[in-house]
């Protein structure tokens, strides 16, 4: 048993033993698994590549990137110009994140330049630059020129809503495509396909001799540096990809949400990618794939799992709660490991 | 009467035994010199008497030592210092911020109650600047120095750092023993004579010395008695008046090889230059390379040797370029890019560095991808064209991986082991394998067998003299071992103060190496 828990790690033992718990409970008390399996899948599919986005920063050496807001802002800015064009469905998609990926890949290597000069305290810092720039963005919000009535407050005037509804352009496009049903469970194919590319780019990237410079570079600078390798360079490329990823990321996961979340939203992104990356067992030091869909899917089941049992026996937004005890637990108890531990 | 006796101390760095049954003994008020090479175990043997941390969180120490015949077990520097043992660092131990009156009185301060400390205890009584300055001008005055005693320590010359250190070990009343770990080392020669006086005034004052240095001169001049360590073991001890210097070093060096059998050389020496530096100057903390000139013959094995600090380590990593690095190096005719790891790399330079597991090894990684990166990265080796993309090649490194494990006898559970969980000395055969996959013409190898038992230590050396022989690679090794230099170098360049002292041959008397390492000028010492 201990050597189990030992090869497992122990926060995905309790996590998975707690997960269990609550499906036991959830049959118990005759809430539809069906219902909760593709809840499962779809909150996979959306929440996915924005943990993706973590991994190009742990392998370059800048560890978990806290300024995923960063590139979701560009991410944001690609889907309401598309929006503002009045596109829809898969050109509306495409255009989205034909926009934001050179926007964001411009933010992200401004921002890799800035934490060369800050070298161990990227994960601080990054933290705050996130804080720093959402609020920035809630003024542009505000008087961005853009007209479109889907995107202004119904009243009128300057400045874009707080949520804007994704009904009329690309919502579901992806969760629709080739989607198809088992008994009562909806697969989101499209969604699912589309990770899985990321994640195949992100894993051939990682295969490919500038990938390695770049994962050399971050797993030990030293050695990199008597290799020729031009350490500053790959960390710039890491914070660049990542930031790109997480520009895509939002774009998918608003196209699945149905909305896309401006003001202070993007600001919650960062801390449940971070965490549900460290649950799948990867270190500030090292991450792969595996670690991305065995974290996002325990992380996400959780929350899935969680809302409607906790809600049948208690009162209020416990499942809000649990999300932030078991995200900021994680974050804390993996920066507690020593490096190159596994969380 | 003996001050301090040490009795048959024994002391194990995990598998390593680095001091064997060792014994000193003190007597009041003597000079006691204590010589050895870089890790003949000087500062182990001081730490364990001083009672540090590190001692203990290695598993303690063998022996006993008695203070005044009553048995004493240091566990923390403290506890030393109850007993009136004091210590000045080869760093100095300041806060540059503080005033000197602060530095000499630090954690001994004078204090005087005030209301506040009257409710509250005595960690809330007022300083009282006065009676300190007093104190320390007094301890001032002993080492003849009459500076402000209100100047802050930042921005005094470092002679005065040191004196500032010792003042405020004899401003300790009860102070019965000093350990000096060599405190002339960065005073210029002025100071330094100075500065021995003061410790000869200390010493009729009833204070014993202990004085680590790797002066030889200042060594035989102060001390009343000298104890040589080697390797751990304690060589001798003997009257300051019954030996001479050349002995000292010829005692201190040692003719410490088992020769083993190499393999046989059958090289054709040629006279082909394929190095030449001109006035190299490195700047590495801690190992300065000021100005060095050197030539290294084709097919060669150059050692360089020196003490720790002088600079030899420097010399490699600034041929690769890893630190700021200006003069000239030239090979096989061109010039070499300065400063630049990649151009070396891909001047058929390879490198093993002296910090094998920060610089040397991806220890997360496993054995077959550290082996094959340098390759990879620099030569493009390993690699399959892929659509735009080129892809690591698994099964050509998995091929070459397994040879190179069984051609240099990597012990491990396979390819894929992580190089973290290897013993140092298969950690440096894969290191080794990496240069090799490079398929260097020149191998730079620094401390090869640093942190490595005696059994692997012939496995390396035995490799490096296998690779030179057979394949013709021409290796610069860098060592503070003197032995396993000698053992396999051509030819072994000496360095000290950052310059070359001189070349010499690998069975040059053992006086001569011991002599030009502690800065003899090689005119003096080849006469």
């Amino acid at each position: 048993m201990k050597e189990f828990i030992k090869k497992v790690g122990f926060p995905r033992f309790i996590i998975t033993v707690f997960l269990i718990a609550l499906i036991i409970l959830a049959v118990y008390l005759d809430i539809p698994l069906s219902g909760l399996l593709s809840d499962i899948l779809v909150r996979f599919g959306m929440n996915a590549i924005l943990v993706l986005a973590m991994i190009p920063g742990i392998q370059s050496g800048i560890g978990l990137n806290f300024n995923l807001p960063l590139g979701i802002i560009f991410g944001l800015i690609g889907a309401l110009i598309s929006i503002e064009f009045q596109l829809s469905g898969f050109l509306g998609l495409f255009v989205s994140i034909l926009i934001a990926v050179p926007l964001a890949a411009i933010a992200g290597y401004f921002y890799g330049k800035m934490l060369n000069r800050i070298k161990g305290e990227e994960m601080t810092v990054g933290n705050y630059i996130g804080y720093s720039v959402v609020s920035v963005m809630c003024i542009f919000w505000l008087v961005a020129p853009f007209s479109s009535p889907e995107l202004i407050w119904a009243y009128g005037g300057n400045g874009l809503r707080v949520t804007v509804s994704l009904e009329s352009s690309m919502a579901h496009v992806l969760n629709d495509f080739l989607a198809f049903n088992i008994g009562n469970i909806t697969i989101p194919t499209g969604l699912l396909l589309c990770f899985a590319l990321f994640a195949f780019i992100v894993w051939i990237y990682g295969r490919s001799n500038k990938g390695l410079s770049m994962i050399v570079a971050g797993s030990n600078p030293n050695f990199a540096m008597s290799n020729g390798i031009d350490v500053d360079k790959q960390r710039i490329k890491g914070t660049v990809i990542s930031t790109v990823l997480a520009a895509i990321g939002i774009i998918i996961y608003s196209q699945a949400f149905g909305f896309l979340q401006l003001y202070n939203a993007p600001l919650y992104s960062a801390m449940p990618a971070a965490a549900a990356i460290l649950i799948g067992g990867a270190t500030l030091k090292k991450a792969n794939i595996v670690h991305v869909v065995v974290g996002t899917l325990l992380f996400q089941s959780l929350l899935v799992v969680a809302l409607p049992v906790v809600n049948v026996i208690a009162e209020g937004s416990m499942s809000e709660v649990i999300r932030t005890i078991v995200s900021n637990g994680i974050i804390l108890y993996a920066l507690t490991r020593k490096e190159g531990e596994t969380a | 009467m003996d001050l301090l006796q040490m009795k048959n101390i024994s002391k194990y760095y995990d598998e390593n035994k680095v001091l064997n049954d060792v014994t000193l003994t003190i007597k009041e008020g003597e000079i006691h010199g204590l010589v050895g090479e870089n890790g003949a175990g000087k500062s182990t043997l001081m730490n364990i008497l001083f009672g540090m941390p590190v001692i203990q969180s290695t598993g303690g120490y063998e022996g006993e030592i008695l203070i005044n015949g009553e048995p004493f077990t240091p566990t923390d520097p403290k506890d030393a210092m109850d007993v009136g043992i004091g210590m000045v660092h080869q760093e100095f131990m300041l806060i540059p911020g503080f005033t000197i009156t602060e530095n000499i009185k630090i954690n001994r301060e004078i204090t005087k109650p005030t209301v506040i400390s009257k409710v509250f205890g005595k960690t809330l009584e007022k300083l009282d600047y006065e009676a300190m300055a007093k104190d320390a001008k007094i301890a001032l005055k002993k080492l003849d120095m009459s500076i402000d005693e209100y100047l802050p320590v930042a921005g005094l010359p470092v002679g005065y750092m040191q004196f500032i250190e010792i003042a405020r070990e004899i401003d300790k009343t009860h102070l019965k023993l000093l350990i000096l770990d060599e405190p002339t080392a960065v005073l210029t020669e002025t100071e330094a004579a100075k500065f021995l006086e003061i410790i000869n005034r200390l010493a009729d004052s009833g204070i014993s010395i202990l004085f680590i240095s790797h002066r030889l001169e200042e060594i035989k001049k102060i001390s009343d008695t000298i104890t040589i360590l080697r390797d751990g073991e304690l060589v001798k001890t003997v009257s300051a008046d019954e030996i001479d210097i050349p002995e000292i070093a010829r005692l201190m060096v040692g003719r410490k090889i088992e020769l083993t059998q190499m393999a046989e050389d059958n090289r054709i020496k040629k006279d082909e230059i394929l190095l030449e530096i001109k006035n190299l100057r490195v700047n590495m903390p801690g190992e300065i390379v000021n100005g060095v000139d050197v030539t290294v013959k084709k097919g060669e094995i150059l050692g360089i040797g020196g003490l720790a600090g002088q600079g030899k380590i420097g010399i490699a990593n600034g041929i690769m370029g890893l630190y700021e690095t200006s003069g000239t190096i030239i090979k096989d005719g061109k010039e070499l890019p300065l400063n630049n790891p990649r151009e070396a790399l891909k001047s058929s330079i390879a490198f093993l560095s002296e910090d094998r597991r920060g610089v040397g090894l991806l220890l997360d990684h496993s054995i077959e991808f550290n082996i094959v990166f340098s390759s990879l990265e620099i030569q493009e080796r390993f690699l399959k064209k892929v659509g735009p993309l080129k892809l690591i090649d698994n099964e050509e490194v998995r091929n070459h991986v397994l040879k190179m494990i069984e051609d240099l006898d990597i012990r491990c559970t396979g390819p894929r082991q992580h190089t973290r969980h290897l013993s140092g000395g298969n950690q440096q055969k894969v290191c080794i394998a990496r240069a090799l996959t490079l398929e260097p013409d020149l191998l730079l190898v620094s401390e090869p067998t640093r942190g490595i038992d005696i059994g692997a230590k012939k496995l390396v050396l035995d490799t490096l003299v296998r690779l030179n022989r057979e394949l013709g690679v021409t290796i610069i090794i860098t060592s503070s071992e003197l032995g396993e230099l000698r053992q396999i170098s051509d030819r072994i360049a000496i360095i000290y103060g950052g310059k070359l002292a001189g070349i010499l041959k690998p069975d040059a008397s053992d006086e001569t190496f011991g002599l030009l390492m502690a800065g003899e000028s090689i005119e003096k010492v080849v006469d």
